[in-house]
């Protein structure tokens, strides 16, 4: 039907992942330009993100957003498809992390680590977390709608404070320094030389590849991975009977879905991405206390599926890469702002306005990084933002940018008609 | 779907093994309890007196939470905020002497005796959060009337995010006093010390129950359990839904303010002034509100002082297991009492468990 793109003459040729060829072609594309987005190539090397965030700086906060990307997928599953709402996400994640630490991990008098190899700890990251979701899941099936998110709220606060006791400090290390985790060497076992060192620059073919090249492009598989994995899940048997759950969980086991069964998939897996995210991030931060796997990064797991848009897993990618690189964005933008007032640019009235850089000045940005009183540096602003962004999605866009997508795509498709 | 919480809860009780578990758990801590105010009776009633102070906050931050819940079947999750805003106003009348967000000298600050100028700019200072509350529940409550109830509780936790940069921001420095004019004294019963702060917290939470307790009985009370009950109905009733809303919302930011208030004092903390962790109270809280139940004002009242009793009872009696329990193992108690609860009532002691239907 190369002509006719919305008619589908059956269910599977619907349910493709990429149905029109000018979809497939865009994610080729896609692909294809972040494969070669890290080097010097003509005209791709020049997309704003890369330029915006700095030409050698931009890779680290992509490959964390590639990071919590698998994450969000993960929380997307159970709290878009499967419609539990947990507040508990960062207590998987962590627990995913210190299974990590603890398989991968180098061993101490004060810490357990197993030192075993990436191929071994990265997928056990998730099995652990999965584990720890599983034995939720049985007490999440009782509870319904915010009970279930308050309960999950509580975790995250046990969670923290594990690293507290004194057999979970064997986990967790320091409760204000944390432990180191295993970085993202691949090795076969624990030889002395692995296959793949991340952390120094090598020659690929030829290419000059840089330390933080190559863990963009660890990032960037695994986070492909988890996107073909939870594309899948949502289309199979098993997403059509979570979202069943979520809308009419009693219609949905009088069709034989159960709900016990189901749930307990959609918590087991949705740990397992959070696991393998927490255990990435923790090994690219390289040493984190417990503390940061707190109620914050919970919230940003639900601000990434209500701004992107619920239940959709387009919908939980559009999300982080707004969450994650918009307080970036921000960040240079005040830089650039502040270059803009000192060499008299073109938007100096604009940033005279925003921007406070005397004591008389009442801009609402303040450039210095401590400030007290009024003027809120640039990541107080950016924490407010959250927050302001959460309600002002809620408010006017309950569908999120999916939904903004969608009626911008519907516009044009109907155009020059308005329906 | 309403599983065993229909039948007698003593006739579930002998047919689970473990709820008899639990039970045997619970009569054996009041055992030792009971043993150990045997041995050293002082220590017990210095605890026991610090537990009813302690629920007493709980009791009243969690009474916010139900007003709210039951106008607008919303969690607010934005108390701890409002809390924290609510105490900083009180900070900003009495400790500055200032009118808040101005330069304007208080007048109320000077009066004399000093304890009635605190009184009055504590009264002053709740209109302030009460209109915080109006604020925040016209833009960005009123908009969500029809919405999943879940959004709308997202959106109070996106509030919650905003409000607290604000408040961090007013602290970043320096805690900021509440000069509270009982202080952080208190007097002796026997070898038993009893902070004056326990006392009038319990004294502001019985007048707060009374009064939700009267207001429930009057026209607009009514109106509001009506609005609980069913809003469609009630608003074809003719009861300004709207207005059930804003009430509500006012009267849970002025509870919010005084526990706000009551948590910079001992028990909860010991300074007397607004720092980083007051607004923590709120989500040391919740596990008081789901334990009662969510719609439950005697829910709000018995579930915090459960769960002060078992904080404070763990703080005074596990602290040689502190090793193993880990430090600050106390704040944890709650979380765990409220997950056991859970699962034995899913919609805690007093709560409405969700009629369901295909």
């Amino acid at each position: 039907m190369f002509r006719r793109p919305n008619l589908y003459t059956s269910y599977e040729a619907e349910n493709q992942i990429f149905p029109t060829w000018t979809q497939r072609g865009l994610a080729a594309l896609a692909i294809i330009i972040l494969l070669l987005m890290p080097f010097d190539v003509p005209v791709i090397s020049q997309i704003p993100i890369v330029r915006f965030l700095g030409d050698s700086n931009w890779l680290r906060p992509v490959a964390t957003m590639f990071i919590i990307l698998v994450g969000a997928l993960g929380f997307n599953l159970l709290a878009g498809v499967a419609g539990q709402v947990s507040l508990g996400h960062a207590f998987f994640m962590g627990a995913g992390a210190y299974t990590a630490a603890f398989l991968g991990g180098e061993g101490t008098d004060a810490v357990y680590g197993l030192g075993l190899p990436i191929w071994i700890w990265l997928p056990g990251a998730g099995v652990g977390a999965a584990l720890v979701g599983m034995i939720i899941a049985p007490v999440a099936v009782k509870l319904r709608g915010l009970y279930l998110a308050i309960v999950t709220l509580g975790l995250v606060f046990i969670g923290i404070h594990m690293g507290n006791t004194s057999w979970g400090k064997k986990f967790a290390g320091d409760p204000g320094l944390g432990r180191s985790f295993p970085t993202f060497d691949i090795r076969l076992w624990k030889e002395e030389e692995p296959l793949l060192l991340m952390d120094d620059d090598s020659k690929w073919l030829w290419f000059e590849v840089s330390d933080s090249q190559k863990t963009y492009f660890f990032t960037l598989v695994i986070a492909i991975i988890a996107l073909l994995v939870a594309k899948n899940l949502a289309r199979s048997k098993t997403g059509r009977a979570l979202q069943a759950i979520r809308d009419r969980d009693i219609a949905a086991e009088v069709m034989g879905v159960s709900e016990f069964r189901y749930k307990l998939i959609a918590f087991a897996v949705s740990s397992f991405f959070a696991g393998v995210s927490g255990a990435m991030f923790a090994s690219l931060a390289g040493k984190l206390p417990a503390i940061q796997w707190n109620l914050f990064l919970s919230v940003e797991f639900v601000a990434i599926i209500l701004i992107g848009g619920a239940g959709t897993v387009a919908g939980t990618v559009m999300g982080t890469v707004f969450v994650i690189l918009l307080p970036l964005m921000i960040e240079e933008l005040t830089i650039w702002l502040s270059e803009q007032i000192d060499q008299g640019g073109l938007f100096s009235p604009v940033a005279n306005f925003l921007l406070t850089e005397g004591p008389d000045d009442f801009g609402p940005i303040s450039i210095a990084t401590q400030t007290p009183g009024w003027p809120l540096n640039v990541f107080d602003w950016n924490i407010a933002l959250y927050g302001l962004l959460i309600i002002v999605f809620l408010i006017f866009e309950p569908l999120g940018l999916y939904g903004i997508w969608i009626s911008i795509r519907n516009y044009w498709k109907g155009w020059p008609f308005s329906y | 779907m309403a599983d065993s919480s229909s039948s007698s809860p003593l006739a579930g009780l002998i047919k689970s093994p473990s709820l008899m578990a639990l039970a045997a758990i619970v009569a054996a801590a009041a055992v030792f309890l009971v043993l150990q105010a045997a041995n050293d009776p002082y220590t017990f009633l210095q605890a026991l007196m610090k537990s009813f102070g302690l629920g007493a906050v709980y009791a009243l931050i969690a009474l916010g939470f139900v007003l709210i819940f039951k106008a607008t079947q919303v969690v607010n999750f934005a108390q701890g905020a409002l809390a924290m805003s609510g105490a900083l106003f009180v900070s900003f009348m009495v400790s500055d002497g200032h009118i808040p967000f101005t330069t304007i000298r208080n007048p109320l600050v000077d009066m004399s005796p000093s304890w009635l100028g605190w009184f009055l700019s504590v009264l002053v200072a709740l209109a302030v959060a009460a209109i915080l509350g109006l604020i925040i529940e016209r833009l960005t409550i009123r908009p969500m009337v029809g919405e999943p109830l879940f959004s709308v509780a997202v959106l109070t936790l996106g509030l919650e995010i905003f409000l607290r940069v604000f408040n961090n921001d007013a602290v970043k420095i320096e805690f900021r006093s509440l000069e509270v004019p009982w202080g952080v004294d208190g007097f002796n019963i026997g070898e038993a010390f009893v902070s004056w702060s326990y006392i009038a917290a319990m004294i502001t939470a019985a007048v707060a129950f009374v009064a939700v307790f009267f207001f429930y009985r009057s026209r607009m009370g009514i109106a509001m359990r009506a609005v609980a009950y069913d809003q469609e109905a009630a608003m074809a009733q003719g009861i300004n839904v709207g207005r059930v809303f804003a009430i509500a919302w006012a009267a849970g930011a002025v509870l919010a303010a005084i526990g706000g208030i009551f948590a910079t004092q001992p028990p909860v903390a010991q300074t007397g002034a607004v720092q980083v962790e007051t607004q923590l109270i709120a989500f040391r809280t919740l596990p008081a509100v789901i334990l009662g139940g969510l719609d439950s004002v005697q829910g709000a009242l018995i579930g915090g002082l459960i769960i002060g009793f078992a904080e404070i009872m763990a703080g005074q009696y596990a602290s040689g297991q502190t090793d193993i329990l880990g430090a600050g193992y106390p704040l944890i108690v709650p979380y765990v009492v409220m997950i056991i609860g859970l699962l034995i009532r899913p919609y805690g002691l007093f709560g409405t468990p969700e009629i369901r239907r295909v």
